[in-house]
């Protein structure tokens, strides 16, 4: 499991954890049934504190999206996946918010934002696709 | 607070006319890291001082393990892991004698773990001290602070003037001893961005004195940095409560807030502003806005 810690904003690293393993899990990277670091392994491979490690493992149990099995470690739990759908969307909706809000603050209506997101969407296709 | 590995309770320390420390309490629980920042000059290697002994409490007290560090020193520097920016160590010796000499001092030195090290550094132990590169030397000084296996490890500018390659082993040692069964680590440093990795919690020394200790998480989620921006130019900053230290000019204006996020941005629209940009501020951030402009009033950066 690869995450990347970012010390460019404040935004604290546990929670910095949740979300991106939500996000692997959303995007397929991590199935149900995977097991994930232990937290003293993923806090030496990371640099960060274990305390942090742990926190975040606890959090992603108490929304369910992973289960601990007693001295066999952490795994990605059965109903995981629309629970980390449901984060991808939140994050989505987050961008789309500023998206929203800069256009009107340059006065640009919601209909002309929508064009752009589609030419952007097949312009960047075809150069994928190139 | 019995069960605190640490607590300092209303510490002053004045060296001429100069105040060093000026009415410190904190306490530092185990299992915890914990960070201590603050400008050159803040107190902070006179607090680590005072937890190793080096110091007196003149005015007020200091526990270790629920010890007086000058009165009961081996009850607690066996037990300390002590790493100075100067890294001292004897020039003379080669790395072998120095763990032997090392192990002499400490009733729990783990042989094992120290060739561990030694390998894992990239060290021998034919090197002699006087030969040795600084971040080289400063590896050999972290061996000797956390091969026994120290309950409190105390890192006094662990990171200042190395290379990114020593500076990732002083962080993996921090980790590895807290991942341990709940060790303590005490560091100061200057470089915030790896307190900010690392650190549960942490305490800013201003001239001094204690302006800030709390918990990381509590600390960044506490702090807003908000830009917003005014119909119209205006000359100065509008009033807004909590508000730490502003830039900007004109219609334009970010300001670094300490407070509940959505009181902060009516407080902002109240004054006719709208909300441009929002984001968490890094502990560099907060620490700027805390400390720079009683820096200002001193004429220095």
């Amino acid at each position: 499991m690869q995450l990347r810690i970012s010390d460019r904003d404040g935004i604290p690293i546990y929670a910095q954890l949740v979300r991106q393993i939500k996000l692997q899990i959303a995007s397929g990277r991590l199935r149900v049934g995977d097991q994930l670091p232990s937290v003293r392994k993923l806090a030496e491979q990371l640099l960060v504190n274990p305390n942090t490690v742990a926190r975040a493992y606890r959090e992603l149990e108490s929304e369910g999206v992973v289960s601990s099995r007693q001295g066999a470690g952490v795994f990605v739990a059965e109903d995981a996946s629309p629970l980390a759908r449901r984060e991808q969307n939140r994050i989505l909706l987050d961008r789309i918010d500023m998206l929203l809000a800069e256009a009107r603050h340059m006065k640009v209506d919601v209909d002309a934002v929508i064009k752009l997101v589609r030419q952007r969407a097949e312009t960047t296709q075809e150069s994928r696709n190139d | 607070m019995t069960d605190q590995i640490v607590v300092v309770q209303h510490l002053s320390r004045v060296f001429g006319l100069r105040v060093a420390l000026a009415d410190v309490s904190l306490g530092i629980g185990p299992g915890l890291v914990y960070g201590l920042v603050g400008e050159n000059g803040a107190g902070k290697t006179t607090l680590i001082k005072h937890l190793l002994g080096l110091l007196r409490a003149e005015s007020g007290s200091v526990r270790v393990f629920g010890a007086d560090p000058v009165a009961d020193p081996v009850a607690v520097l066996g037990r300390i892991g002590y790493l100075s920016e100067e890294r001292d160590l004897p020039d003379w010796m080669r790395l072998g004698e120095l763990i032997r000499y090392s192990a002499a001092f400490y009733p729990k030195w783990d042989d094992v773990f120290a060739l561990e090290l030694l390998d894992m550094f990239e060290l021998s132990v034919a090197q002699k001290v006087r030969t040795l590169s600084r971040g080289q030397r400063a590896r050999a000084a972290l061996l000797v602070a956390i091969a026994h296996r120290p309950d409190l490890l105390l890192l006094d500018e662990p990171s200042s003037g190395l290379d990114p390659g020593a500076r990732q082993d002083i962080l993996a040692a921090i980790v590895r001893t807290v991942a341990d069964e709940g060790r303590t680590v005490l560091f100061s440093s200057h470089l915030l961005h790896e307190v900010q990795r690392v650190a549960d919690r942490v305490a800013i020394l201003h001239r001094g004195r204690l302006i800030l200790e709390s918990s990381l998480d509590e600390l960044l989620s506490r702090h807003h940095l908000l830009t917003i921006r005014f119909p119209s130019a205006r000359p100065s900053p509008p009033a807004i409560e909590g508000a730490l230290s502003w830039t900007g000019e004109a219609a334009e204006w970010a300001c670094l807030c300490n407070g509940e996020l959505e009181e902060l941005k009516r407080a902002a629209e109240l004054a006719g502003a709208i909300i441009v940009e929002q984001r968490a501020p890094t502990l560099e951030e907060v620490f700027l806005s805390r400390t720079r402009r009683s820096a200002s009033e001193r004429g220095s950066i």
